[in-house]
């Protein structure tokens, strides 16, 4: 087993399977009316974040709860962060506590990187700035696994703003290890050349939705991410609702079986309209539940056994 | 060709059960259930994987054949549940199955293929306290080696084999062994 997860190329298609297999045994543990298993008993995982987060911050600390280890939660606000403490720094900190896993978002891209140079425990990179969040890329495959029983030779749209999303970077690389075909959708502005050259050589771009909808098994919309804007990519938010967001009249062109899938949250009526939001086809809050199945395998894989 | 295994297939080995005896043990076993439970009702089967889950499907099954009563069968996966996790790389997870009606305030059985260190039926007894409250956990096992290395004895035994630490016993299962039945010891003094 591996011994880090900062990047969805860290693993390979048996890996990615057999964490996949296990979210699904947590999955079934989160039936009971005891939700607790004793198997990170006396572990440590610490949750650093550096950037604004909900789900993802929430999600891997019950997910480190019910398996009993002990969690420190570290926001960069209210700590020495704020008084110029650099991340190196930090780390070593946290050494000296004895972490066992260091779960971190980071606005820097690369950060896990190199925090896992520094420290002796396990790294999770829970969203590095623009480059990558490999355990949504994980809950987005078990989701689709779990809808539509399989992920191999699924073909799966990915769209929106593709240029500053960890999401689809995840998402393409472990999608394509395990045997999906993945089209990134979206305005050429939001589309860095030659990226899907770069993740991947399968991968397709396309600049028109209505085209790829009919085709797709799964329609994945990412959020505009209007914080990371600092140019205009697109004319106006109306433009972009009218070409790239999915409406009821455009979700009808997907074939019956599709799924429509966000990683949240969402900006209703920019990019996913809230009829399709909230629609039987949308896997969006089975998507969160899922987020805990999959970063409890995650952590049980990466701490469970000997270090 | 696969490689032989190193701890296997060069050392003296020894036959214990063979695929006519399993089955005669397992039959026993079965009577014995029904004869101290009487009539096997209010009971639940639950193997633990990999090989307790085939026989306790098979215990169900002579049960029904013996006196018609349908007794509930799952699986309890012990995994996250070892004492030992820390010792070995990460162990892949088995599945779980509890029958539709639940455990609470049943008589339930575990069973497994080999009683050796007790450890694993620890695991199993902590892993069924956050499933549910059996009114009463009972133990079936194929084979008991003996070195027992916690206080826990089986209620039901197919067959005591006296052992050296040293020596391994390996049962195999039609249903998880390549359709073969059988129970041999490897090692010790040849």
């Amino acid at each position: 087993m591996i011994k880090h997860l900062r990047s969805a190329a860290d693993l390979d298609a048996d890996t990615a399977t057999l964490i996949l297999d296990t979210a699904g045994e947590m999955a079934a543990l989160a039936g009971r009316e005891v939700k607790k298993l004793p198997t990170l008993r006396g572990r440590t995982v610490v949750n650093l974040f550096y950037e604004d987060s909900t789900r993802t911050r929430i999600s891997f600390e019950a997910a480190a709860k019910r398996l009993s280890a002990d969690v420190i939660n570290f926001s960069a606000k209210g700590s020495s962060v704020s008084k110029g403490e650099s991340l190196k720094d930090t780390a070593l900190t946290l050494q000296a506590m004895g972490a066992d896993a260091v779960v971190i978002r980071h606005p820097a891209s690369g950060a896990p990187h190199r925090l896992a140079q520094w420290v002796d425990g396990s790294v999770v990179n829970a969203g590095d700035g623009t480059h990558e969040h490999p355990t949504q890329a994980l809950l987005d495959a078990y989701t689709m696994r779990s809808r539509l029983g399989k992920i191999d030779g699924l073909r799966v749209a990915i769209v929106g703003d593709v240029l500053h999303s960890r999401v689809a970077r995840s998402n393409v690389l472990l999608l394509t290890t395990l045997g999906a075909q993945v089209t990134l959708v979206g305005p050429p502005t939001l589309i860095p050349v030659d990226i899907a050259a770069a993740l991947s050589p399968a991968t397709k771009v396309s600049y028109d939705l209505d085209s790829v909808l009919p085709e797709a098994d799964v329609v994945m919309m990412l959020r505009v991410q209007t914080e990371r804007m600092q140019d205009s990519y697109f004319p106006s938010a109306r433009e972009y609702s009218r070409r790239y967001g999915l409406d009821a009249p455009r979700m009808r062109k997907l074939p019956e079986h599709a799924i429509v899938m966000h990683p949240g949250p969402m900006n209703r009526g920019m990019e996913i309209a809230p009829e399709v939001a909230d629609s039987t086809r949308s896997t969006i809050v089975e998507q969160v539940a899922n987020g805990v199945s999959a970063r409890m395998a995650v952590l049980y894989l990466l701490l469970g056994g000997k270090a | 060709m696969a490689q032989p295994r190193a701890d296997t297939e060069h050392i003296s080995s020894k036959v214990i059960l063979s695929g006519a005896d399993l089955h005669r043990v397992v039959d026993r076993i079965a009577h014995q259930i029904l004869e101290k439970t009487s009539g096997a009702t209010g009971t639940v089967l639950l193997g633990i994987p990999t090989r307790g889950v085939p026989l306790a499907r098979r215990l169900a099954a002579r049960i029904h054949a013996f006196e018609g009563v349908e007794v509930p069968v799952g699986a309890l996966d012990i995994t996250l549940y070892r004492d030992d996790l820390r010792l070995h790389a990460t162990r892949a997870l088995g599945r779980t199955e509890i029958p539709g009606d639940g455990l609470d305030g049943r008589r339930v059985i575990l069973v497994d293929d080999v009683l050796f260190s007790g450890r694993t039926v620890r695991a199993a007894l902590d892993a069924l306290n956050d499933v549910g409250r059996p009114s009463s956990v009972q133990l079936a096992v194929l084979v008991d080696r003996g070195h027992r290395e916690l206080p826990i004895r089986a209620d039901y035994v197919g067959k005591n084999i006296p052992t050296a630490l040293a020596e391994k016993v390996r049962v195999r299962l039609a249903e998880t062994d390549d359709g073969v039945d059988e129970v041999k010891l490897f090692g010790g003094v040849a």
